[in-house]
């Protein structure tokens, strides 16, 4: 008739839940430490991943092995020429990168021209102008909600069109509606709008995607009347190819062409994505590394605080352990029922910590909008609530060890 | 005889030993009614806790129907408690976040007993001694007198052999320990439960049929009390 250790049943149960449900003050106390330790850990780990996400917009779309070439005035004399002298890429530079540079499988210019602003009726807005060829797309991928991007046509035929960014959409069309086959002014030129592109990509030089005009590059060319000239080269490399590699080489092609000293590394501006993304890559570790840290610093101190909680409400408990010696339980009788209400108080306060914090990531989502992930997975939860109940365990051995030391005869302590 | 002690002795040492029982030597027989009489700090809880294996004791030997009580295992010890003594304390020591026939059933809980079975017994326990309304009550919306006996209904659900009361009328007033005490011959009278109570009142020791007396940590006299006549105010009444 002997019950065994660690049986559950009805009876059990009803046990347990009576001592926690009864002794609401300590069940609360100890529950919020389990409870503040699970919430703090993940909400942290939700929140790192929110501000990843956050950052990460800015590179949207952006291909990873891409490079971005700009000109700028040199800073050493060579062959003759001073030092400090302008020169601008050209579009022959194109083909002589596409030939001498086989790894890139991508190299397309681009045209840009800053402080515009884009006019529709009685609205009006700041923004800056690209130039682009179609290709341009595999470069930055376009994210459409409207209509199309430019294509090989538009480019060739110069067709007066443009792709608009969100904000300028929002503000030419603030009800909202699909601009295509509306035309805009930008500048003192109207272009037909053929799509809206509302990637949040920050990267490109000069401003947000969200505030930039994108026309035929053609177009553009005759614009600003600049001849051979483009403003920047974007390429990108073949699948596995290691842009840094191909750094130096680039810069030699351009060098030569343009007689700049090859030693001369500020005169030609080169953005190499592969190390933006690498330097992010590394931070976000860090911050990841950081936040599992401070998480599992809260846990072991909620850990601890629960321990010595429990070692005081044992105490506090020692004439009821005693009188229950007293009248026949066995010490293993005390333990399961010590370590069992710790289990349920655990899964208790554990989940509402989960839950809350959850809660708390899915607003944080809302109010920060779109595309940012603040929400955790269910494997981290899971992960968190076993981490949390191997320590919720360590943090029992003490209490439930001096549990089971109370004798009978300390029911006889006074009251 | 159901109860036999040879030459106990117990020391406790808290920093300064302290040597409490000095070879207690004692025989108490199946369906007694006893009490232990002896001044303050004699040993009579000390020796009574011994007997309910609530605590061991350093020398000598316990010998509780037949069976040699030394060096058992926590098991035994709690399975001996559960099965063949029941314990009554002078504070009552209900566990007060208990209801009163939660409190009564709780001995049959740790026998494996299932909660139905439980609380009908514990309820007829309850009601035997006039407390069938207050069930569902806490220890704390309780008169001392129904405390106690709420307490003597969870010594006895399990149906011991040997019911041991530690000044069990010690908190209570004269009207209350008089029910108290003749709920308890009762008991001695038709159940034949042996009976060993621990008290400093005369009047207390007077109901018992007799009265063993504990002085310096050894049994002085005792007295032969079939006649109740041990008091000086008489039958029946426990002056305070
Ligand atoms: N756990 C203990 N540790 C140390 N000393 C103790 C302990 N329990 C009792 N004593 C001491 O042992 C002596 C006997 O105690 P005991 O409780 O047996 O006396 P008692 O006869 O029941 O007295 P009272 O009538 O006051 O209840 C006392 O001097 C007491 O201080
Ligand atoms: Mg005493």
């Amino acid at each position: 008739m002997r019950r065994k250790i660690l049986r559950f049943d009805i009876d059990t149960y009803r046990e347990i839940t009576d001592a926690l449900v009864r002794n609401k003050r300590r069940s609360l106390l100890t529950g919020f430490g389990i409870f503040w330790g699970l919430f703090m850990l993940l909400f942290l780990i939700g929140g790192g991943k929110g501000v990843k996400s956050l950052l990460m917009r800015n590179f949207e779309g952006f291909a990873s092995n891409s490079i971005v070439i700009a000109a700028n005035e040199t800073t050493k004399p060579y062959k003759g020429f001073k030092e400090g002298r302008s020169w601008n890429l050209q579009y022959t530079d194109i083909e002589r990168l596409k030939v001498l540079v086989p790894e890139l499988e991508v190299v397309t210019p681009e045209l840009p021209e800053w402080g515009l602003s884009a006019t529709r009726d009685e609205y009006n807005v700041s923004c800056h102008a690209k130039g682009v060829r179609a290709d341009y797309v595999k470069v930055e991928t376009p994210s459409m909600k409207f209509g199309r991007f430019l294509n090989e046509v538009d480019v060739q035929q110069k067709r007066k069109v443009c792709v608009i960014g969100e904000r300028i959409w929002q503000s030419l069309f603030p009800d909202g509606d699909d601009p295509c086959g509306q035309f805009i002014r930008v500048g003192s030129v109207y272009y037909q709008v053929i799509g809206v592109d509302v990637s949040t990509s920050n990267i490109n030089i000069g401003g947000s995607s969200a505030e930039s005009v994108t026309l035929p590059i053609t177009v553009m060319r005759d614009l600003l009347n600049s001849g051979e000239s483009v403003g920047m080269i974007c390429a990108i490399g073949r699948e596995g190819v290691n842009m840094s590699d191909l750094e130096g080489k680039i810069r030699q092609v351009i060098a030569r062409q343009h007689y700049i000293d090859p030693k001369d590394e500020e005169a030609i501006m080169v953005l190499n994505m592969e190390v933006m993304f690498r330097i992010m890559d590394n931070l976000f570790r860090g911050v990841n590394f950081l936040i599992w840290m401070v998480g599992i610093g809260t846990l072991l101190a909620g850990a601890i605080g629960v321990s010595n909680i429990m070692l005081v409400v044992v105490r506090e408990r020692t004439v009821e352990i005693g009188i229950r010696r007293a009248i026949g339980a066995t010490p293993r009788d005390i333990l399961s029922q010590i370590v069992l209400e710790g289990v349920a108080l655990t899964i208790v306060a554990g989940s509402s910590g989960i839950v809350f914090s959850v809660l708390l990531l899915q607003l944080l989502e809302v109010i920060a909008q779109h595309k940012t992930i603040f929400q955790i997975d269910f494997g981290t939860a899971m992960a968190a609530l076993l981490l949390l109940g191997l320590l919720g365990l360590l943090a029992g051995i003490a209490p439930a060890r001096r549990a089971m030391n109370i004798k009978p005869v300390d029911a006889m302590r006074d009251e | 005889m159901l109860i036999e002690l040879h030459n106990i002795h117990k020391t406790y040492d808290n920093g300064q030993p302290l040597h409490v029982l000095k070879g207690i030597d004692l025989g108490i027989e199946q369906g007694e009614f006893v009490s232990i009489m002896g001044a303050s700090g004699s040993g009579k809880s000390t020796l009574l806790n011994i007997l309910g294996i609530l605590d061991n004791y350093d020398e000598g030997e316990y010998w509780l129907d037949g069976k040699l009580i030394k060096n058992l295992s926590e098991k035994e010890a709690a399975h001996y408690r559960n099965q063949m003594i029941g314990f009554v304390f002078q504070s009552f020591n209900l566990i007060n976040f208990k209801t009163a026939v939660e409190n009564v059933e709780l001995p049959l809980y740790y026998q494996g007993f299932g909660r139905k079975k439980r609380n009908e017994l514990a309820m007829r326990y309850l009601e035997h001694f006039g407390l069938a309304e207050w069930a569902t009550h806490y220890p704390n919306e309780l008169s001392g007198g129904q405390k106690q006996r709420v307490a003597i209904a969870r010594a006895l659900i399990t149906n011991p052999r040997i019911l041991l009361a530690d000044e069990p009328t010690g908190a209570l007033d004269s009207k209350t320990s008089v029910e108290v005490m003749n709920l308890l011959t009762d008991l001695n009278r038709t159940e034949k439960v042996t009976i060993i109570v621990v008290t400093h009142e005369s009047g207390v020791a007077n109901c018992t049929d007799k009265i063993i007396h504990i002085k310096d940590g050894i049994i002085g006299e005792t007295t032969m009390n079939e006649q109740h006549k041990a008091s000086v105010f008489g039958t029946s009444t426990i002056m305070k």
